[in-house]
Parts: structure tokens; sequence; C-alpha cells
């Protein structure tokens, strides 16, 4: 394998010559390689005007002379350079080592050319060296670019070789220089722009060239750039971890402690799912209750989510190691903002005062509900035309209401127990929190809870009501509703209306905390060339004469993108919410559940 | 080498196109858009503050004329950053691709870059805006299922909207480009554009081969 024995191939196809040459071939393309035209004119095959790119490291632009190292790439016409190797060097070892990085990282690593770096233009014995070893590793096109040191005037050419016979008739091209920041390129992951919804996967295939092929070549050429400068090797590179190895104390501790830790983690887990399967859980008013309340939902979500996060199986792709990471961070926020909730409950002790308020506040409501009903059913003038319909609907929700009052009293012993509890739960996470908050809410106020649903239902029986007699006004008949249905006096009364929307706004905001991917946000934020979503140039200065040079920064994704393409899933119990939907089915009558409904039920 | 023209857009105001060339392959158009007038953010201010000032007189509370302030300057800060655009760039590069800039005023940049490859053309397109007849330079996207169809339809310079003659310049140059990059092409689609074979790169036959027993490998 190897640069020579492929030069050697062609040339032995070709002609018997022991120098490397291609010979040029007069044919389009094709995929059967056709035998290079032994003798044919070479400047004939020669189109005017044609560019090479060649993209070119930052870290190297002050680097002394030595061999461009690097990958060409025919389809685009770029040669990316990867490395320079410096004199001295012995040629076979170079060759060693460029075959073991082509083996280790399947990418077509070889010598491109050479690079000089110097005071003052090369003298000619120093460019007939340079030419020399242009034999020697036999590459074309072979580009020699040339820097002066301290200025800004760079110079490049790529030649092809003619043969010994007519070195002055080698044709010569236009080649634009693009530099690349080395280390942004290899940490960064390219977003291809959102396909159109009905393209297939195999299709990328054909537009993924271009850039796409000079950050995957970066990023695969790791075994290239493992060694730095002080290293004892045979071969002295520059790249950009010359100058020192770049590690971290505290990301090899965290790798090598990760491993027991997965370990014991993920058994405690599964320990804890398998009890959780196993109990009486699976009896019928026991499991009804589970499946409503929104704790134990939210429960299992961060259980599972958990499990995911410490097995002990490695990520397969980007995209599952960005999942695993946006969900540890989401845990770890969630714990943390729960604890900071409860050293602030206990630090004032909100919540022994909370129990003691929570009696007189309740006792408050229910005299204030029973004044407003006692209100409506009297007479009000012109409110109501059917005061059958109000004494029984009125004394149906004075009993209510009396229940309610009982339960309360009977409950008050306990209460603040059972916060003192509540409040304990917040170690667990502040979604925890605010679902047994939301949970609470639910079983305190379940009275006002069916009040709500009776209004609401006679409000959108009034609302069809109006509709239909809107359509009669404009002339169509069908449709028409024989009685009216006044009692929606009891409109929408303001603490209904609050409970309600409280308890949606809980139920959006655990929805949000759990979906939103944190950590590529962070990511976004700090370190905006990881996640790129494609590239932008800048023309450098540019002189006549010399060869374009552009600088290539990475574009990073904006915040919509990220969002979306890294949104984790939630258990999905909330297909239906969204705030814009809750404020709809507020204005229009819609019943809101406020607990956790599985599948569409309309009624 | 660079030079400058005055053109107008479609709502009359001026714009100012500067054509940077910086080598046969690599050209640059920049587009500055008029200018945030002195009169018109006066009208915008005195408009809020007088109906502010109203408000005051009705309600008695000093916070709406506070509230006007921060209103205004927040507004400006928001305009200036997010909506006005001061100048939109092009940059063409032979063999690489097109890139398009938009500068907002408060120096924010926004860029997009199209390869080459993915592009089918740069045409000037008719549009019906409002009650007026327009043209508009845009960008062909070629589809990767089909090989002479298009996927999609990128519109330039939005925000400076100018007139057919400064379009007419801006088209010439790039088909220039498009068609020097046509022409020197080593693409396996550009099989079936007119490129007679003693024009075929030499090292390009052994290098296509190369890549493929790469693969095969």
């Amino acid at each position: 394998m190897g640069l020579v024995s492929r030069g050697a191939a062609e040339a032995g196809r070709g002609a018997a010559s022991a120098v490397d040459r291609p010979g040029p071939p007069d044919a389009v393309p094709n995929p059967t390689p056709t035998p290079p035209a032994e003798g044919a004119d070479p400047g004939s095959s020669r189109s005017p005007g044609m560019v090479l790119k060649a993209f070119f490291p930052t870290c190297c632009a002050s680097a002394d002379s030595g061999l461009l190292v690097g990958r060409w790439v025919p389809e685009q016409s770029s040669a990316v350079v990867l490395a320079v190797v410096h004199f001295p060097f012995i040629p076979i070892q170079v060759k060693e080592l460029l075959a073991q990085v082509q083996q280790a990282s399947q990418v077509g690593v070889t010598v491109l050319g050479t690079w000089c770096h110097r005071r003052q233009e090369p003298e000619e014995s120093l460019g007939h060296f340079l030419e020399g070893l242009g034999a020697i590793f036999s590459h074309r096109p072979w580009f020699q670019l040339c820097r002066e040191r301290g200025s800004k005037s760079w110079s490049c050419k790529a030649t092809h070789w003619q043969g010994p016979a007519s070195p002055a008739a080698s044709g010569e091209d236009q080649v634009m220089l693009i530099f690349y920041d080395q280390r942004k390129v290899l940490l960064s992951q390219l977003h291809p722009p959102t396909a159109l919804p009905d393209r297939q996967a195999g299709d990328t295939t054909a537009s993924a060239g271009g850039l796409a092929a000079v950050f995957d070549t970066v990023a695969r050429s790791e075994a290239l750039f493992q060694s730095d400068r002080f290293d004892e090797g045979p071969v002295r590179l520059s790249h950009w971890q010359s100058e020192g190895m770049e590690a971290s104390i505290l990301v090899e501790l965290a790798k090598w402690a990760a491993g027991p830790v997965c370990l014991f983690l993920a058994c405690l887990l599964s320990l804890i799912s398998a009890a959780s399967a196993c109990r009486v859980f699976k009896l019928w008013p026991l499991s009804f209750i589970w499946s409503k309340l929104s704790t134990c939902e939210q429960l299992r979500h961060r259980l599972e989510q958990l499990t995911l996060i410490f097995s002990t199986r490695k990520a397969e792709s980007p995209a599952q190691l960005m999942r695993k990471a946006n969900m540890l961070v989401s845990v770890l926020l969630d714990v943390a903002l729960g604890l900071m909730l409860l050293s602030w409950l206990h630090r004032k002790d909100l919540i022994g005062q909370l129990a003691d308020a929570l009696i007189p506040v309740a006792d408050r409501v229910a005299e204030e509900l029973q004044h407003l009903l006692q209100w409506l059913m009297g007479a009000p003038a012109g409110l109501k035309m059917n005061r059958a319909l109000d004494q029984v609907l009125g004394r149906f929700f004075l009993y209510h209401i009396h229940l309610w009052i009982s339960y309360i009293h009977l409950m008050s012993p306990f209460i603040e127990r059972i916060l003192w509890h509540v409040g304990l739960s917040a170690c667990l996470g502040l979604t925890v929190a605010l679902s047994i908050l939301s949970d609470i809410i639910a079983l305190l106020t379940f009275h006002i809870y069916c009040f709500y649903v009776y209004g609401a239902r006679l409000y959108c029986l009034k609302i069809h009501g109006l509709s239909s007699l809107w359509r009669l006004f404009r002339g169509k008949k069908w449709n028409v509703l024989r009685q009216r249905v006044d009692s929606c006096s009891y409109d929408l009364d303001q603490l209904r209306l609050l409970v309600v929307a409280v308890q949606g706004l809980i139920h959006l905001l655990v929805d949000l905390i759990n979906s939103l991917p944190l950590y590529s946000l962070g990511l976004r934020l700090c370190r905006p060339y990881r996640l790129a979503a494609g590239v932008k140039f800048r023309v450098l200065e540019h002189e006549t004469g010399r060869p374009l040079r552009l600088l290539m920064q990475i574009n990073p994704l904006p915040y919509s993108r990220v969002v979306h393409t890294y949104r984790l899933p939630t258990c999905g119990c909330h297909p239906k919410h969204s705030w814009g939907s809750l404020c709809r089915k507020l204005f229009f009558g819609e019943l809101i559940y406020p607990w956790r409904q599985r599948g569409n039920k309309q009624d | 080498m660079e030079d400058e023209q005055s053109f107008s857009d479609i709502c009359g105001g001026r714009l100012a196109l500067q054509r940077r060339f910086y080598s046969p392959s690599c050209l640059e158009f920049c587009l500055s858009c008029p200018r945030i007038t002195l009169r018109s953010l006066t009208a915008v201010t005195c408009t809020v503050w007088l109906a502010a000032y109203g408000l005051f007189t009705l309600c008695e509370n000093t916070m709406i004329l506070s509230a006007a302030i921060f209103i205004t300057l927040l507004g400006l800060l928001g305009y200036l950053h997010f909506v006005k655009i001061d100048h939109e760039t092009l940059l063409i590069i032979d063999s690489l691709g097109i890139q398009m800039t938009s500068s907002y005023a408060s120096g924010k940049e926004s860029t997009t870059f199209i390869e080459m490859g993915q592009v089918n053309d740069v045409v000037i397109n008719e549009a019906i805006y409002m009650q007026k007849v327009i043209y508009y330079l845009c960008i062909l996207l070629k589809d990767p299922v089909e090989p002479h169809g298009i996927s999609q339809v990128v519109p330039l310079f939005q925000s400076a909207k100018p007139r057919l003659d400064c379009l007419i310049e801006v088209y010439r140059s790039c088909q220039d480009i498009l068609a020097h990059q046509k022409a020197t092409s080593t693409s396996p689609e550009g099989g079936d554009k007119i490129i007679s074979a003693s024009n075929r790169r030499s090292h390009s036959g052994m290098g296509a081969y190369w890549h493929r027993q790469e693969d095969k490998r």
C-alpha cells in the first residue's frame, strides 16, 4: 500500500519508466481505470485557469520549513493540509508514519508538497532540493508553499510533473489558500441544513462533498495529532497539539471514576424499578390513582432518564451522547433548584406558617363562595329567567362546599406533618416538588373543579346556542335550539379560573424543564464552534500576483435549531397542551383536565 | 480593485453598490441600504412621547412617562440589532461557493454560505409585490434526486431591494464566474455540459481512480 506502490502500478501500466508519472489521460473520469496514454501531448490536457484549493491550518503558518502532510480530495480539487514535517527527516520513516496513521484512521494521508518559511525568496539550490523531494514523494499535484518570515506575502504553486525530459513544460495551476482553525474544525460537528421531508438518507452522499469532506478528514485524523514536540520520535511534526497535548486532570479522573460509579448506580436503579414494577400497583383502584397523579408520572420519567444516563453502554452516535449529556445536566439542575427551595423553606419556617394559615383561608374561601351562591340564588335584577334550575344548582353547590369544609377540618391536625414530608421531597428535584404541589392543589380544590366542570359545560352549551341563533339570524335554518339555558350566570368565577390556570401552568413548567436541552444550549453559548451550521469565509489582504487567501470560520447553529434538534422526548402525556391551547380552551369552555390524560378522549 | 456606483431601490431610496475584484475567481458585491434618518427617528420618538403624555393626563401616573422612555430606548436598540440592515454583501468564490452576509446597524452579522456543488444557477425573477412588479436576484439550488431539477430558490438582497439596473450588473458578473466554474468543473455530473476532452485535468482521471480504490478497500 502507500504512494510508492500505487504510483509504480500506474507507471507500470502506462510505460516502463522508473520515475512515477501519471501521464495525461484524455478521457473523462469513468469507473474503469483507463491506462494513461503514453506520450500524449502534455500541454493539451491542461484547462486554463483551473484553481486548486489548499486548506491550511493557521497553527502551521509560523512553523519552520518542511513537508506538507495531508489529504488530497480530487473531486473538489482541494488539498487538506493536516501537519508539517520538519527537516531533518528520513523519507522511509515519514512513509512508515503515514502508513501507520492511514491504517489507524482510514484517511488517505500523504505528503502533498513542501513548505518554506525563510527570510527571503528561496535560492536556486534550495529550489532544486525542494523539487527533488517531489521526485521522492510522488504526489500529483505537488504543492510548494512559501512565505517570507515576518511578512504577509505568501506564494504557492502546484506543479504536475511531466517527466524528467521536459521539466520546463510542467504545468502550473493557480492555488487558492484557505486558512482554518484546526482545533475548532476538529471539535466541531457540522449540521447539514434541514432537508426537505421527502429526502432519503442516501441522497446526502452526493451533496456531502466539499466542506463536509474537510471536516471529516480533520476529525478522523486524530492519530496524526497524538505526538507533540516533546516526544522523542523519529519524525518532528507541527500541528495544533504540537505545543503540548491538551488534556484536563478533572476529565481524566472523571473518566476513571465513571466506570465503577455507573455500575453501582445502574444496579441500584434496576433494583428500584424492579421493586416498583412487581408490587400491588396492578390492582385496579391503586393503578387508576397512580396513573392520574402527576407526581408518579414525573418520578417514573426521572427514573427512566437516570437509568439511561447511568447505563454502562457507551453512546453510539453524537446525537445520543448529546441526549445523555442533556439529561444529566437537566437532572443536576433540577436537584440543585430543589435543594435551594428546600433550604429557603426551612430557613423561614414557611411550612409551619403555611400550615397555620391554611385552615382560616379555607374557611374564608368557603364563606365567600356561600355568599356568592346565596346572592346568585336570590333575585338580582334581570339576570336569570329559570329559577328552578338556579335553586337546584345552588343547593347542589352549597352541599359540595359543606362537605369540603368538613373534610378540611378533619385533616387539620395532620397538615403540618404532611407538608413537612412534602417539602422533603424537593430533594429529588424541583419538578417533583412542583408535581406534588399540583397534586395537592388538585385534591384540595376538587370541589372547585367540579363547579368548574358544571359551569364550563353550561357555558359551552350557551356558546353553542348563541352560535346556532347567529346562524338562524343569517338565514340558515338547521340546528335551532328550542330552549335557552340561562343559568350560565355561573360564569367562570375568578377563583375557579385562577386555580385551573395555575394547574395548567405548573404542568407546562414541568414539561418545559423536562424537555429543554440545557447542555446543548450551554454548549452553544460557551463553545459556539462545537455546533456548526456551516462555515463563513473572509478574504484576507490581497496583492496582485500573489495567491488569493481566505480565512474559513465556523458559523454556529442558531438557538432555535439547537432546541429543535436536541429536544428531549417527554413522556408524551400532554399531547395537546401548549400555552396557546391552554388559553384557547379557557376561552371557549373546553374542559381542561388537570391530571395526566392518556389517549385522546374528546367528550 | 474596487469601484462604487450609485443606484436606487424600488421605493426610490439611494443605494451604493461597491464591487471588489480580488481575482478572476473571486468577486464581492456590497450593497448599502439607506440609513436611518434623523427625521424618522424624531417623528417616532415624538409620537410615542406625546401618546404617553396623553395617557399621563388621563391617569395621573408618572410610571407611564418612565415606561415610555424605556420603551423608546429598548425599541430603538431592538430595531437596530434585529431589524435594520446596514449593508448586504455577496461574495462569490469560484469552485468554493456563494456567501451572503447581512450586517445589521448594531454591527451584528448574519452569514449564509452555499457550496458551489449545490448551486444550479443565478437568475433574475419577476414578482408581483402589492401593486408593483419587481425584479429580484435569486440562487437556484440543485435537487439531489433529479439532476436538472430545482429544489429551492434563495432570494438575494432582500432588504436592499435594488432595481433592475443594479441587478443586471451583479447578474453579469455572477454569470461570468459561474460559466468559468462550469467550464472547469471536474464533477462527474458535469459530464453532460459542453466540455471537450482536451480540457480535462490530467490528474483528475488518476485521482478519481485513486479515490474509488480507496473506497473499495
